[in-house]
């Protein structure tokens, strides 16, 4: 079992010349049967094993991952977590994942470098203004931190951001949550890792899941590239790739799969000490600790399952950053890439039981899977471990489509590209 | 950047083009009152990786409505023609 780090142990091995650390999580060969397989090892997939493995004693555990851990889109966000949501089943579900943050290095005894740096909403018209204070006062009414600042207050706090009478979308106003802010995503995937790993969870990398075992209609375990494994549940938790695991089972989902792309520049000395979202076009902004600027970007507008993002969006999302902050234009990018989204048809994700017994999916997280990994593993634990869905989860159900109870937050109709 | 092969006006940029999504999705007939099919119908989808039949509207170009093949796994793409000839 990996140590517990302590100020001490960090000091002595620093001192020490950094030898001697030993390896952060185990390697075990899947055993034939567990009481619960969690299927994907990103943030989502690891989060749910600790979870269970903590709050509910279930560590008879394993979470399976065809790759490496944190290798899909855990890898490929953007790294901004916020709860500025606005829907019944939306506001407090991502509320107690800003909660669950602020307390997650403590709580894994790892540094996932959660830095409440806040979060700025542009807004470029009165009535995108009026949006933002209706959706404040909503947050608030949910005791969720959120303020409203005038065009001269977001230049005093953000001056280097477009006030020009040319400016193509001029700013007049900005809706803040001062709790918002980023996190290190492979640092999150490794602290939830490691510490589902010292509860006896295990993690197996490199085991692809090619089937599920199904007796008497119920789902029973998974076939693998390694070999069979039965298990008394099964959890789904491969945002991306969720329609293909599902139909092993004969589900067909209310998603498609779409490419959204993230960039950094190369680094510069401190310039955004928060994050900016463009309200004119789907993009925003943060400065990473390396002092590379992370810009993201919207889909590229097809279904896909490349993880490769195309050149059309790369211009758009240049082309908004320019506008809002023509001081970066001579900055060079770095690299971009490209994360395989669950687009639900109404922005909203899934946390729930399926029809099929023995299985339970999470999945359809759009363009916000990062900021509530840590309450998707809550809720997705108590889901699995209660057999009913918690409260804070209790709307992202399957049949909310046939119900006509979507969860709309965007108002954008049956699209796979809503927020 | 995909480049797709307009049988009206030839190969051109995925920008003059605007995605219409998965041409196997077929609207019921208005006259059928399952709540069933319609469900299917606005929500649900296959989402296939691999082979996959999808929309393009040429909104820069002719104008037309085309169905594509193309790969949702490697965006390798084949057969681009009229949606008005192949659903006739």
């Amino acid at each position: 079992m990996s140590e517990r780090y302590s100020l001490l142990s960090l000091l002595s091995r620093g001192l020490g010349g950094n030898v001697g650390w030993t390896r952060v999580w185990r390697e075990p060969a899947p055993k034939p049967a567990y009481d619960v397989v969690i299927v994907g090892g990103g943030g989502h997939g690891l989060a749910t094993a600790y979870y269970l493995a903590k709050e509910h004693g279930v560590r008879n555990v394993a979470v399976l991952e065809k790759g490496w851990l944190g290798g899909g889109n855990t890898g490929r966000n953007t790294t901004v977590i916020r709860s500025n949501y606005m829907m019944p089943g939306n506001t407090k579900f991502y509320e107690r994942s800003v909660r669950l943050w602020e307390n997650l290095s403590q709580d894994l005894n790892f540094n996932v470098m959660f830095s409440q740096r806040g979060q700025f909403n542009l807004c470029h018209s009165i009535a995108q203004l009026d949006a933002a204070r209706r959706r404040g006062n909503v947050m608030r009414a949910n005791g969720i931190d959120a303020e409203l600042f005038d065009r001269e207050e977001v230049r005093k706090r953000l001056p280097y951001l477009d006030y020009s009478e040319n400016a193509r979308f001029p700013i007049i106003g900005a809706q803040f949550q001062g709790r918002a802010g980023t996190a290190r995503h492979d640092a999150m995937a490794w602290g939830f890792a490691r510490a589902a790993d010292r509860l006896g969870v295990d993690i197996i990398q490199q085991c692809e899941v090619t089937g599920l075992l199904r007796e008497h209609g119920r789902i029973v375990g998974v076939e693998t590239t390694r070999g069979g494994i039965r298990a008394g549940k099964v959890g789904l938790a491969v945002a991306g790739h969720t329609s293909r695991l599902a139909s092993m089972a004969g589900l067909r989902l209310p998603i498609e799969s779409h490419l959204l792309q993230g960039f950094v520049t190369e680094s510069l000395k401190p310039l955004v000490d928060t994050v900016i979202s463009f309200g004119a076009a789907h993009f925003y902004i943060s400065q990473s600790d390396k002092g590379s600027l992370v810009f993201g970007g919207d889909l590229d507008g097809y279904n896909s399952y490349a993880q490769r993002g195309g050149l059309p969006i790369i211009e758009h999302t240049l082309a908004s950053a320019k506008a809002l902050m023509p001081c970066i234009s001579r900055l060079r990018m770095l690299r971009h890439w490209a994360g395989v989204m669950d687009m639900s048809m109404d922005g909203s994700p899934f946390i729930t039981k399926t029809p099929v017994d023995g299985l339970y999916l999470n999945g359809g997280w759009c363009y916000g899977g990062f900021k509530a990994t840590p309450a998707s593993g809550w809720c997705f634990a108590w889901t699995i471990a209660n057999d009913r869905p918690h409260e804070d989860n209790a709307l992202f159900t399957l049949d909310r489509f046939r119900n006509g109870r979507q969860i709309d937050e965007k108002g954008a109709g049956p699209v796979p590209y809503a927020q | 950047m995909l480049r797709l092969s307009c049988p009206i006006c030839g190969t051109r940029d995925e920008t003059e083009f605007v995605y219409g999504g998965d041409a196997s999705v077929k609207r019921p007939a208005l006259s059928v009152p399952d709540t069933y099919l319609w469900l299917e119908f606005v929500f649900y989808r296959d989402n296939m990786r691999g082979r996959h039949l999808e929309y393009w509207q040429h909104v820069q170009g002719c104008r037309q409505w085309l169905v594509l093949e193309r790969d949702t796994a490697t965006h390798e793409h084949g057969d681009c023609r009229l949606a008005s000839e192949t659903e006739a």
